[in-house]
Formats: structure tokens, C-alpha cells, sequence
């Protein structure tokens, strides 16, 4: 262990970690959200494209919100107001995001493989690190000490409550599903952003789903779901540590075998864990309003 | 009447949105469209291709429908066909000498065991672990794509060529392919998924075991009641659907190329899924959706090289848009009750 592969784990855990938040607020509200590597991967298009546009990360990541906003939208109208199965639509959803990413890409640049490279001096270089854990904190709060994050709760726990109470249960999982949307895309605004210098096809590589399988180890809570993602982000530093280090008589474990490692973690970890973690109570299931 | 019209109406109403997409990238939707018949039925040739590209949707349709049934969302028919295609070439490459009939049964069974296994994987740990099958089955198809990579490069590399591919398999492997399409690579695989349609059928419409699966996917906990071990049946659906994945390894390494090719599937896993539910996760309707979406794929891999802005990832766009109308009951029942004064 060094400071280095620390350094590198922290990074790499980023995207993971505003994806992962962005799961909570959907499924603590009661809608899984299959969507969410979709919704990253919109993100890290739009951040690059709005990056490109505007010479500024900042702005550029605003453009993967609102990205990821959007199609969260498309999600919310289906699983919400139409009624479809949850993990069914979010799976179109991402299909719907793989292809129009390099749709777009070949109408804007003439290429469907990757976005042009964005200058070293407009990428973000420190900040989404810090922002991710002060998020973290503030969602921690958001949904404790906040009559929202009370809301989003009651939604996916026991929505007739909420009813009762007078709060629009579908309106609360609709704002939730939104949010989930944001952070989400700045989730896919740091892999095109901050950790690499351009989009590229179907970068988000199964992060959508690493996050939600953080959010289940995290017991759907921020603080330990973010720890789940840095677990997953070591798993992703080792294995790029290890890439051609001779480990064994001089010879480097292939590749091949040593990119599958957080892919292993992953199954491994919701195998060991996920008896112990509970859902929320009506998680997946319609709300309507009597 | 329902059972019909709604699938008819979702692949329209795809397709019209989908269109309107073209028409933002700058090309005239009408133009795309014919675009689209001409290159899926426009000569014999076009016409065997879309059958070439409907017979693995036929496999991966049925992949998805079968555990649909049993109450599970197999998103990893990717990996298990993968693996399966990977199994059926391994077996010819590294005994090649065996002669005709027992060549190619001898690599079906490969390709049946190694999807097979591949899928009871996530099976076995939603029942005994209860962790959920999407997560597993994505990172699986991950797994697989790593295993792959890495048996094609470096175990058995072709010496004769820079492609990521494996060595040939023998000839005696290799399967009949029909005259009738100009060249197109038609081979016994579509006959053999329409057996396996009907087959599946009987299983899950005909047997005990598909009675049992049916139940468990239709309320659990009844099913347990009534004595049934669901845990079981949800292994034996995935064991079954990945089996179904890896025949898609018939026709593409005995019917096809004759190797396994890193990168051969356009994402027929991913593809199934629109099948399946377009199909009403029943095999009849199966075949019929893996028709559509054959022709649609052959169609829209044209476009790249026909039109000037539309590429062939408007197959992806399609499909989920599809996927989400057939799911969107809400939508059926909103225009239900406008039908109804």
C-alpha cells in the first residue's frame, strides 16, 4: 500500500460515489434505478460536448447534469406516470443512451468512436475529489435533518403515510428520480472530464451498476455507500496498477484476467453482503394515488 | 385482441420516434426508411442476412423469455453466448480430425454447457444469496469478455492473421449452409431455432419443471406454498436461458466463420431483450420479433455507409424505444379508457 495506489483509488471512486448518491435519492424514494449507467453515460457525453463549447469544466459539467437530468425525465415519465416495469424501462434507458451518444457524436464531430480531446487546462483537476465527500455529507444531512429528505424516505417506505399526510407521493418520487438524474451526470461528467480527456464509447463500463451495487452493500445510506465505492474504486486502482508488473517469475498477469477484478468484487461482494442489507420497504413497486 | 395490437402499435410508434430522430440529424425519415426495406428485403442476399441476423435473436430472445417467465430479467445473454460461441470454436480448433456428424453434436453440446454454466452462475446466487441477477449478469458479461480476450490472444491465436480471432476449426465442424440467399450465410442454425422455439415451448407450456418455473415467476411465495422449491427453478431458468445463449455460437462458428472472432456479436444479448418483451416472452412471438429485429438490423447497418449523419447505433435507439412502449402499460390502459366513453 502507497500513496500512490490511495491517491489513485480516491480518483478512480469518484464517479462511483455521485452516481451512487444518485441512486440513493431514487430508490429511497421507492424507484430502482437500473437507469443509472445510462444516465452516467449521457453525463459524460454532454460534459465533454458542453467542456469542448464553453472551455470551462464547471459549465461543461452543468451540461452532464442536465444531460442526465433529462433523461431521468424520460425515465420518470415511463416508470411514474406510465406504469412500466422498473428494471425493464431502465434497461431501454440505457440502451437508449448507448445509442445516442455516438448518434450525436458523429453529428457534431463526424465520429462515433470519441469526442475530440479537451485541452489539459480545461479539464477538471482536483475538484470533483473534494466535491464528491462534501456531497456525501450534505446528503447525509439532506436526508436526515431536512422535511424533503423525510419525504423521499416516507416515499419509498411507507408511501400511504405520505399520502396521508398530504404530500403528492409521485411528485416526491419524481423530484427524487430527477436529482438521481444530476449527480448521476456529474457522476459521468468526471470519467470524461477529470479522469480521462475526452468521451469515448460506452466509457462507463458497468460503473452505473458497480454504484447500485454500492448503494445495496451501503445499506442505501451516503456514508457507507461511498465507503462501498471506494471499495470498488480499489479494486479498479489495483488493476491498473497491475497492468504489465511482472508479478510471477517475471511474468505480468495478462490484462485481460486483471481488468475483470472489479467486476469479480462486485459479484463477490453482493454475494457476501446482501442478506444483510434491507431495501426500502416499496421499493419497486406503483404508488397510486386513492 | 390486446395481444397483438399492442406490440403492432409499440413497433410503429419506435419507429416513428426513432425516424424523428433521423429527421434531427438532418436526413429525410422517409429516405432512411426505404433505406431500411431495401437493405433488409431488397435482393436474396439482403433477404438471408436479415434471416442470418434473426437467427441468434431467435436463441437470445428466448434466453430473456425464459426467465422472464420464472419471475427473472436475464441481461446477460451477452456473456453466456460468448462464452458459448468461445466453447463451440475451442472444441474444433483443438480437435479438428473429428469427422462430420459427431463434429459438430460434440460442439453444440460444448456451447449448450458452457452457456449453461455460465448462466446458472447468477441463477444460483439470486437463490441461495439473493443478490439481484441485473447486477450479476452485467458484471458476468464483463467476465466473459475478459476470458474471451484472453483465450482468443494468447491460447489459441491465429498465427495466420493480425484479427483478433482462433485458429480454425476443423471441417468436419462445419454445418450446411442453404444455396438459396446468394451467398448470405444461411445456415442449418435457423432451422435448428425454430426445433429449439418449439421445443421451449413444450417445456415451459407442457412440462411440470415449466409449469413450476411459470408459477415462481407469477407469485412466489404461492408457488412456495404450494411446495415448489423456487430457488430451483430460478437455477434451472438461468441454467436454461444461458444454454439458449450459447447456440447463438452454432451459427455464427459452425455456420459462419468457422472460428471464434472477438467482437462477433453486435450485441444480440442486449437485442434479445427487445425480442423477448416485443414477443411477449412467448417462443412463437419470439420468432416473429427476432424477424423484426433482424430486419432492422441489417437495415440500419447500411445506413452508416447510405446516409450522411444516421449510423447504425439508430438499431440501439429503435430497440429501446420499442422496449419502452411495449412496457409502458400505463399507456395502454390511458388509451383504453379514451376508447371507452
Amino acid at each position: 500500500m502507497n500513496t500512490e495506489l490511495i491517491a489513485s483509488t480516491l480518483r478512480v471512486s469518484t464517479p462511483l460515489i455521485f452516481a451512487a448518491l444518485g441512486g440513493m435519492f431514487s430508490e429511497r424514494s421507492g424507484v430502482i434505478n437500473i437507469a443509472l449507467e445510462g444516465l452516467m453515460l449521457v453525463g459524460s457525453f454532454a460534459a465533454a460536448v458542453g467542456t469542448l463549447l464553453t472551455h470551462s469544466p464547471w459549465l461543461g459539467s452543468a451540461f452532464g447534469m442536465a444531460a442526465g437530468v433529462l433523461l431521468a425525465a424520460a425515465y420518470a415519465l415511463f416508470v411514474i406516470r406510465l406504469r412500466a416495469n422498473q428494471i425493464v424501462a431502465g434497461t431501454a434507458i440505457n440502451m437508449l443512451a448507448m445509442g445516442l451518444t455516438p448518434f450525436i457524436c458523429k453529428i457534431l464531430y463526424d465520429v462515433t468512436g470519441s469526442t475530440p480531446s479537451i485541452p489539459i487546462a480545461e479539464r477538471f483537476h482536483s475538484a470533483p475529489l473534494y466535491l464528491c465527500w462534501v456531497l456525501v455529507a450534505g446528503c447525509f444531512l439532506w436526508m436526515k435533518y431536512t422535511p424533503t429528505g423525510l419525504w423521499v424516505s416516507f416515499a419509498g417506505e411507507h408511501p400511504e403515510a405520505l399520502d396521508a399526510a398530504g404530500i403528492r407521493v409521485n411528485r416526491v418520487r419524481w423530484m427524487a428520480v430527477l436529482v438521481s438524474g444530476a449527480l448521476a451526470g456529474m457522476g459521468g461528467a468526471t470519467l470524461s472530464i477529470f479522469l480521462s480527456s475526452s468521451f469515448s464509447r460506452d466509457m462507463t463500463a458497468g460503473r452505473g451498476f458497480m454504484a447500485l451495487a454500492a448503494l445495496i452493500f451501503g445499506k442505501w445510506k451516503p456514508l457507507p455507500t461511498a465507503l462501498a465505492c471506494l471499495l470498488f474504486g480499489f479494486a479498479d486502482a489495483v488493476q491498473i496498477r497491475l497492468q504489465g508488473v511482472p508479478v510471477w517469475d517475471g511474468h505480468a498477469i495478462p490484462v485481460e484476467f486483471i481488468q475483470i477484478l472489479p467486476y469479480l468484487v462486485t459479484i463477490l461482494v453482493l454475494a457476501g453482503f446482501v442478506g444483510h442489507s434491507r431495501p426500502p420497504k416499496a421499493i419497486g413497486t406503483m404508488f397510486q394515488q386513492g | 385482441m390486446r395481444k397483438f395490437l399492442q406490440p403492432i402499435l409499440a413497433v410503429v410508434f419506435g419507429l416513428a420516434l426513432g425516424l424523428g430522430v433521423t429527421r434531427i440529424a438532418g436526413e429525410n425519415p422517409w429516405h432512411v426508411l426505404a433505406i431500411l426495406g431495401k437493405s433488409a428485403f431488397g435482393t436474396g442476399y439482403d433477404f438471408g442476412m436479415t434471416l442470418f441476423y434473426s437467427t441468434p435473436l431467435i436463441f437470445t430472445g428466448l434466453a430473456v423469455a425464459v426467465p422472464f417467465q420464472a419471475g427473472m430479467f436475464n441481461i446477460g445473454a451477452e456473456g453466456q453466448l460468448t462464452l458459448g460461441a468461445l466453447a463451440a470454436a475451442c472444441i474444433g480448433a483443438l480437435w479438428p480430425g473429428v469427422p462430420w456428424p459427431i463434429a459438430p453434436a460434440f460442439a453444440i453440446v460444448a456451447a449448450i454447457l458452457a452457456g449453461s454454466i455460465w448462466g446458472a452462475i447468477p441463477g444460483w446466487l439470486r437463490a441461495k444469496r439473493g443478490s439481484h441477477e441485473v447486477i450479476n449478469t452485467i458484471m458476468l458479461n464483463f467476465v466473459a469478455a475478459g476470458i474471451a480476450s484472453y483465450v482468443t490472444l494468447y491460447l489459441l491465436k491465429n498465427p495466420d492473421t493480425q484479427n483478433p480471432e482462433t485458429r480454425s476449426i476443423g471441417a468436419g465442424y462445419l454445418i450446411h449452409q442453404f444455396a438459396l440467399f446468394g451467398g448470405a450465410p444461411v445456415s442449418t442454425a435457423l432451422p435448428l431455432a425454430l426445433v429449439v422455439a418449439a421445443l421451449i415451448w413444450i417445456l415451459m407450456w407442457k412440462t411440470v419443471v415449466g409449469y413450476e418455473m411459470r408459477a415462481v415467476g407469477q407469485n412466489e411465495s404461492a408457488a412456495r406454498s404450494a411446495g415448489i422449491n423456487s430457488g430451483r427453478m430460478r437455477i434451472i431458468a438461468m441454467a436454461v436461458a444461458g444454454g439458449l445463449a450459447g447456440l447463438v455460437g452454432v451459427g455464427e462458428v459452425l455456420g459462419n466463420a468457422g472460428k471464434f472472432r472477438l467482437g462477433f456479436s453486435p450485441e444480440y444479448g442486449f437485442m434479445g431483450i427487445a425480442v423477448a418483451l416485443l414477443g411477449r416472452n412467448q417462443p412463437g412471438g419470439v420468432v416473429a420479433a427476432a424477424l423484426l429485429f433482424g430486419a432492422l438490423h441489417k437495415g440500419t447497418a447500411d445506413l452508416d455507409l447510405e446516409t450522411e449523419h444516421v449510423t447504425r447505433e439508430l438499431s440501439l435507439v429503435l430497440q429501446a424505444l420499442v422496449i419502452l412502449s411495449v412496457s409502458a402499460d400505463g399507456l395502454w390502459s390511458w388509451m383504453k379508457k379514451r376508447n371507452e366513453p
